[in-house]
């Protein structure tokens, strides 16, 4: 009797441990929500940003609806979960999002301490300053006692540490929770410095009473590389975002344009562009999607090179140069593996 | 009756029955927290989520704005808690006390006969008691003080403190050898006050008469201490703040992220502490002003010695809630950017290591502990103040 108890609470336990852990895949769950839940920034222009109407844009945003357009079929279904930086990681290990795309910079810390996986970078960044031109500082070196605005729980906080004191020289950082906050404190003067990866910087400098008033330093004092974050321990869906991703570089890099992809699909002969549009080769089968995902993709929501032109390049406010963003074969570092 | 009790199995005797029940329940509590433990452990540990408090002698790489005890970027993230620590003692113990002065001041003053007085105190209490106190630091932060000039355009008194949007710049006092002396002569002389203070009641009532203390007082808490520091050589000098490059170098910097959340939680709190106030002092039958002023005691007396011990009995209770709440509420900082524990613990920390489990537990335990202390104090204030029933 007494074993028979005992082996009972034995099942019983582990049972309910075993519960616990059982994950099911994110693919299959974002695919039967029919909604990809992405995380975004709160509000960071040519990034992420909602307009007037609620409707998102940016660069980081157009990863999620890339993302969406592979699994779904459908860039549009995804709900947009703004999230400052300090809530980020925890978001997507809870499982509040399936993905994040946030201006989130790799680094070993994060990639293998915190339980999640970075997808590869959608954009190379690196952090600079931004002063008000009275100041008549032309270079970085001249910051000595500076107070200096900074967005609190990001890679900025410890870079910003480490250039001051190689340089020997002083600050005070004062820290704010989201980018608005930290770009109102330097708009009134509470700093003399804002701080963050340049491509943030021209964002907020929109953003300023008078954008004329300020200028971004020439330095670039660290290696910024921004990319998509998945939970770990999901590699099927690592492998979907990861490859979502570097179909739009090898998109871009065969000419295939949201504009022209229906055209391509019914008359190339190119056996690399019939594999990017899923009519030859292995299509989704590896990933587990239909075999026009990447099509989707491409027709939604455009080779990176349209999506970098669009939100952060010459047609948007912003007008950043490709510089490291452009493709490997054009003095740039976008550089995808083959789909085949 | 003990033939039964003999017979009886010891499982139905109420006593060990009870006992067991005890036991089980306290076994199935432990074991429900052993779960929720040992799951989160495994769970995390699936996940590759770091875990452990290894993190906190980790070098923690980034500078904060505001700290009392010494912090570079080379300190650990076990020193960042301590500053956070030390940065929400500090305002919460700054908040307590104005919060007490204005509440208490406000609390009486609603209650004057001055029509004027009274009109002011309500309307006071009844506007920042009604605005949620995220506003009211978000109008002091955004609204006042960033409208102070820049640095260059500071205003100045003398050459001496000048105040900016960067904060209000103070000369600092360095000590110097010897100023030891003049801290223990200080000491001293308001031990020694404090004693002749309680033989003066004593002899005043055993035999009516009266001592002057506020004489001797004076003489013993300024007159000796300054003799003692001029007798070791004057060792303090002043560490003048200037203009250098962008900012004030030198002296003592009171910045305006502490100033705004100070204001906000001072007058916030402090309405609800006048309204304790006025309800303690309402509560003293008026019967017992006018038997004390039948007898011949100055109103001055009348208030010391009748109706605010009365009043403390409602009062203290109150109060404690109040101050508990004032503490609570300063981690309401991280808005504004002041280093408090949240912002630079429960945030920054947390987003470098990522260990948000550790972390969390770390900082609720923290106010945890801080509330309970002073719940502990005022229910010791409570006990000494209560009706003693003879």
């Amino acid at each position: 009797m007494r074993k028979i108890t005992w082996a009972l609470v034995a099942t019983v336990v582990t049972l309910v441990l075993t519960a616990g852990f059982a994950q099911s895949s994110t693919k299959e769950e974002v695919q039967k929500r029919g909604v990809l839940n992405c995380g975004v920034s709160t509000g960071l222009p040519g990034f992420s940003i909602a307009d007037a109407k609620g409707v998102w844009a940016g660069i980081d945003v157009d990863g999620c609806k890339a993302v969406a357009a592979a699994t779904l079929g459908d860039a549009t279904k995804i709900k947009y979960v703004p999230l400052n930086a300090k809530e980020r990681f925890t978001a997507l290990q809870s499982g509040e999002i399936d993905l994040l795309v946030r201006g989130t910079t790799w680094t070993l810390t994060r990639d293998s301490s915190l339980g999640l996986n970075f997808a590869g970078v959608n954009y190379y960044d690196g952090q600079g300053f931004m002063v008000s031109k009275k100041l008549g500082v032309k270079s970085a070196l001249e910051l000595d006692g500076a107070a200096v605005c900074i967005q609190s729980g990001t890679t900025s906080e410890m870079n910003l540490a480490d250039y001051f004191k190689e340089k020997k020289m002083t600050y005070k950082a004062v820290v704010f929770d989201t980018h608005d906050a930290t770009a109102a404190a330097f708009d009134k003067g509470r700093c003399d410095v804002l701080t963050s990866d340049q491509s943030q910087l021209y964002g907020l400098r929109t953003h300023l009473s008078k954008p004329e008033d300020a200028i971004v330093l020439p330095e670039v004092i660290s290696k910024e590389p921004l990319g998509p974050v998945v939970r770990q321990g999901d590699d099927a869906w690592l492998n979907i975002v990861k490859w979502t991703f570097n179909a739009m570089i090898e998109a871009e890099e065969l000419g295939l344009t949201s504009a022209n992809a229906d055209d391509m699909k019914a008359n190339s002969k190119s056996p690399a562009v019939r594999r990017i549009l899923g009519l030859e080769g292995i299509g989704g089968k590896g990933l587990g999607l239909k075999d026009d995902w990447s099509y989707q993709v491409i027709k939604q929501v455009g080779n990176y090179g349209e999506v970098f032109k669009r939100n952060v390049g010459a047609d948007s406010p912003l007008k950043i140069e490709r510089g490291l963003n452009a493709l490997w074969s054009k003095g740039g570092i976008m550089y995808a593996p083959p789909l085949r | 009756m003990s033939n039964t009790s003999k017979k009886q199995r010891w499982w139905n005797n109420a006593q060990y029955r009870s006992l067991f029940f005890q036991v089980l329940l306290v076994a199935m509590v432990a074991g429900f927290f052993w779960f929720i433990g040992s799951n989160t452990l495994h769970n995390l540990e699936k996940r590759g989520i770091a875990t452990g408090f290894g993190f906190l002698s980790q070098k923690s790489g980034f500078g904060i704005l505001q700290s009392l005890i010494p912090f570079s970027e080379a300190d650990s993230f076990g020193r960042v808690f301590l500053v956070g620590l030390v940065n929400t003692l500090l305002v919460s113990v700054l908040g307590v006390i104005f919060a007490t002065i204005i509440g208490f001041t406000m609390g009486v003053a609603r209650l004057s006969n001055n029509w004027l007085i009274a009109k002011i105190a309500t309307v006071y209490v009844e506007t920042f008691r009604n605005i949620p106190l995220l506003l009211q630091i978000f109008f002091w932060y955004f609204a006042v003080l960033r409208t102070l000039p820049g640095p260059k355009q500071s205003w100045a008194a003398g050459e001496i403190a000048f105040l900016n949007i960067r904060g209000l710049y103070l000369p600092q006092p360095i000590f110097g050898d010897g100023f030891g002396y003049v801290t223990l002569a200080f000491v001293l002389a308001i031990i020694v006050t404090f004693i002749i203070n309680r033989w003066a009641n004593k002899r005043q009532q055993d035999t009516g008469q009266q001592f002057n203390i506020w004489g001797v007082a004076f003489g013993l808490i300024i007159i000796v201490p300054a003799l003692v520091f001029f007798a070791v050589g004057a060792p303090l000098t002043w560490d003048m703040p200037a203009l250098r490059g962008f900012n004030f170098q030198g002296g003592m910097t009171i910045i305006p992220e502490l100033t705004a959340l100070l204001t906000a939680l001072s007058i916030y709190t402090a309405t609800f502490i006048a309204e304790a106030v006025r309800s303690g002092i309402l509560a003293v039958n008026s019967g017992q002003t006018e038997a004390a002023s039948a007898l011949g005691l100055h109103r001055s007396k009348v208030l010391k010695l009748v109706v605010i011990p009365q009043a403390l009995r409602v009062i203290i209770p109150q109060l404690t809630s109040q101050y508990l709440n004032l503490v609570k509420n300063s981690s309401l900082a991280t808005a504004i950017g002041y280093p408090d524990l949240v912002a630079v613990f429960a945030g920054t920390t947390l987003n470098q290591t990522g260990q948000a489990i550790e972390i969390i537990a770390m900082t609720m335990g923290v106010y945890l502990f801080i509330s309970l202390t002073i719940s502990a104090f005022m229910n010791w204030y409570n006990n000494k103040t209560m009706m003693v029933e003879r």
